[in-house]
């Protein structure tokens, strides 16, 4: 198992007042699975996303990453966590403007401490996988929606992480980009790596295996998804 | 870190007029600073360079009344002032700190003296030992210095310098021609000039009537040879030549208290000898000429402060434009210090351009004041090394608060930072 939740709460304070936002959250993800989280705005699904992609820290119960308890690593350890074992994939793909799209491929080997030259190749050829080697010196800002997630995704692989977690990939794009997009997903994840994908589109979501839903700050496995 | 000094560099270049705004700041400073060092320094070496007469080191010990000098000119000796003699002279320059002594007489702003019909205004006649010359850094130009004859049986001839050369013969070659002085002809045997041309600064009356008579010029003669144009015998002005610069004012007391052991005069009187010490002169005009431009470097230094703040304002702004990309690197495994060091590396290259540029406008700043204010200029390597260094240390200091603050950021705020 990948990733283990058990009873997980997170409040935030509003004023003085703690706000319960996720409240008793059980979930369990199997190395090569590939589960869609779905729910309305203000259910609780983006601070469920940060807590999985260890941006943030959940209030009280317990989430195993990878077989490390994540509310005991450091704030090195979560850098660390995040730069090998988490690729993320945001809905506005946040690419730096002013760098190539190959140096934007780079960035997470660089945090790695992988050399220049060997930074170089393993960019291109993440970019070979997506389908973009006529583009890695160009500026993001010369992409399509569609080609920037695809450099977005080449960048969350880059490292070989444990688990690619999206977060609503196909919300900035039009729906032929969007299937484009999950037609990527699906190759990566035959290949055995696993996704966690947030989204309140219902045809995204059937594109994974199985479907949670999450309401009000708790969770439930509506079934469906393209295992079903 | 080279990646964060190209990426520094990229965004300067990105950021245009910004980047170059708040640079100006520290161009400004910097340049300033060193146009204000390299005047220091220059007018200090000029100091040094006229008072103690570049590595000349001589003193001149006089006789005090009190606090003022005798001039034998106006006045007469005290009884009990005798003429020096060589015994003492011996012991004088037998002192660890001397290298040579040399006595003299001297008269000033003398009307008498005429080449033919023409009147020599305001000339000045030293008679001279055979140290003088070498003592006093002079060198024949034209014929020939005194012989050793010419100081023992009281030859009548006389050493030019060029002044006189050319007030007096205008021209005319000098040599072997007679002059008149109070009466009595000398016959000119050469012409003496200075080994280092002086350039005297005249900043108080005291400077004008030392340099006066340097204006007409002057006329040695063999100090032998001076009771026959004037007539009496009268006490010697005496100079040393010391060691080297350091040692000029012990070489000035031990000379002056070796010559106050001659004197044999009532106490009430107080004449005294006294070594003039340049170089405590030359050393409190220095402290003086340090002290004021001192205060004109903290000044600059205020402008170097202005643009710090400056550096901090535009990396505040900076800080909170990319709050999205700082977000996205830490959640892409970027850790706080990397972060940190990276912004740092931003300050400190803006800055570290900022003193380059700053230095160089203030090498061209400096010579422009040297060619209009007509002041000396010299431009100091460690200066530069160290504006570098610390406009460096500006960028660090003032990036510190803005940097610290980037790597703070929290990732999920900086990310949804829109």
């Amino acid at each position: 198992m990948i990733l283990d939740m058990n009873g997980i709460y997170k409040d935030y304070l509003l004023g003085k007042e703690p706000v319960p936002v996720l409240k008793d959250v059980n979930l369990q993800v199997d190395e090569g699975d590939y589960i869609a989280i779905m729910g309305p705005s203000g259910s609780g699904k983006s601070t469920l996303m940060n807590i999985i992609g260890c941006l943030d820290k959940q209030t009280a119960g317990s989430f195993i990453f990878d077989g490390m308890d994540i509310s005991q690593c450091s704030d090195k350890e979560l850098s660390d966590i995040r730069n090998r074992k988490i690729g993320f994939v945001f809905q506005n793909f946040n690419l730096l403007p002013r760098q190539s799209v190959l140096e934007n491929v780079e960035l997470p080997l660089l945090y790695a401490g992988v050399g220049k030259r060997e930074r170089r190749e393993m960019a291109k050829q993440a970019l070979i996988k997506v389908g973009l080697e006529e583009r890695i010196n160009f500026k993001p800002t010369q992409l399509s929606g569609g080609q920037k997630q695809r450099v977005a995704i080449a960048r969350a692989m880059i490292n070989n992480p444990k688990m690619l977690l999206a977060d609503e990939p196909t919300g900035a794009l039009d729906t032929k980009s969007g299937e484009q997009i999950m037609k990527l997903f699906y190759e990566l994840n035959s290949e055995g790596v696993t996704i966690v994908m947030i989204t309140h589109e219902r045809e995204i979501a059937e594109y994974a295996r199985k479907i949670m839903l999450i309401r009000d700050g708790e969770i439930s496995d509506c079934g469906g998804g393209a295992e079903q | 870190m080279i990646e964060n000094i190209s990426l520094s560099f990229k965004g300067m270049l990105s950021h245009k007029i910004r980047s170059l705004l708040t640079m100006l700041g520290i161009i400004i400073g910097i340049a300033s600073i060193i146009a204000i060092v390299s005047t220091i320094k220059g007018t200090n070496e000029q100091i040094k360079n006229n008072l103690i007469g570049s590595g000349n080191n001589t003193v001149n010990i006089q006789l005090f009344q009190g606090d003022w000098a005798m001039d034998f000119q106006y006045e007469s000796a005290p009884s009990g002032v005798p003429a020096i003699s060589r015994e003492t002279k011996e012991k004088i320059e037998n002192i660890d700190e001397v290298e040579r002594v040399s006595l003299y007489r001297q008269r000033q702003y003398l009307d008498s003296i005429y080449y033919l019909n023409k009147q020599l205004a305001g000339g000045n006649v030293t008679g001279i030992d055979e140290n003088y010359f070498d003592v006093m850094n002079y060198r024949i130009k034209l014929g020939k210095g005194f012989s050793e004859n010419d100081f023992k049986n009281n030859q009548k001839t006389a050493v030019i310098d060029s002044i006189v050369a050319k007030n007096l013969f205008e021209g005319e070659e000098p040599i072997g021609k007679v002059i008149d002085i109070c009466g009595e002809p000398f016959k000119v045997i050469g012409v003496a000039v200075k080994s280092n041309t002086f350039e005297p600064v005249i900043e108080t009356v005291e400077d004008y009537h030392t340099y006066k008579s340097d204006a007409s010029g002057k006329i040695f003669i063999p100090e032998r040879s001076w009771p026959i144009a004037f007539k009496f015998d009268e006490p010697q002005n005496c100079i040393v030549k010391a060691v080297d610069t350091d040692a000029m004012t012990q070489a000035g007391k031990k000379a002056a208290d070796i010559l106050n052991n001659t004197l044999s005069v009532s106490e009430d009187i107080n004449v005294k000898y006294k070594g003039e010490s340049l170089l405590e002169q030359a050393k409190s005009m220095q402290d003086l000429s340090n002290s004021t431009n001192k205060m004109l470097v903290w000044i600059a230094s205020i402008s170097l402060l202005v643009g710090g703040i400056g550096v901090m304002n535009i990396m505040l702004v900076s800080v909170t434009e990319r709050t999205r990309e700082i977000g996205l690197k830490k959640a892409l495994g970027a850790r706080k210090k990397r972060i940190l060091v990276q912004f740092l590396t931003e300050a400190s290259v803006l800055t570290s351009i900022g003193g380059i540029i700053g230095v160089i406008s203030g090498i061209i700043l400096a010579q422009v004041i040297s060619k209009f204010a007509d002041v000396p200029v010299s431009i100091s390597g460690v200066s530069i090394v160290i504006s570098v260094v610390f406009s460096m240390a500006v960028g660090i200091i003032f990036g510190l608060i803005p940097s610290v603050k980037a790597a703070n950021l929290n990732p999920i705020d900086a990310l949804r930072y829109e």
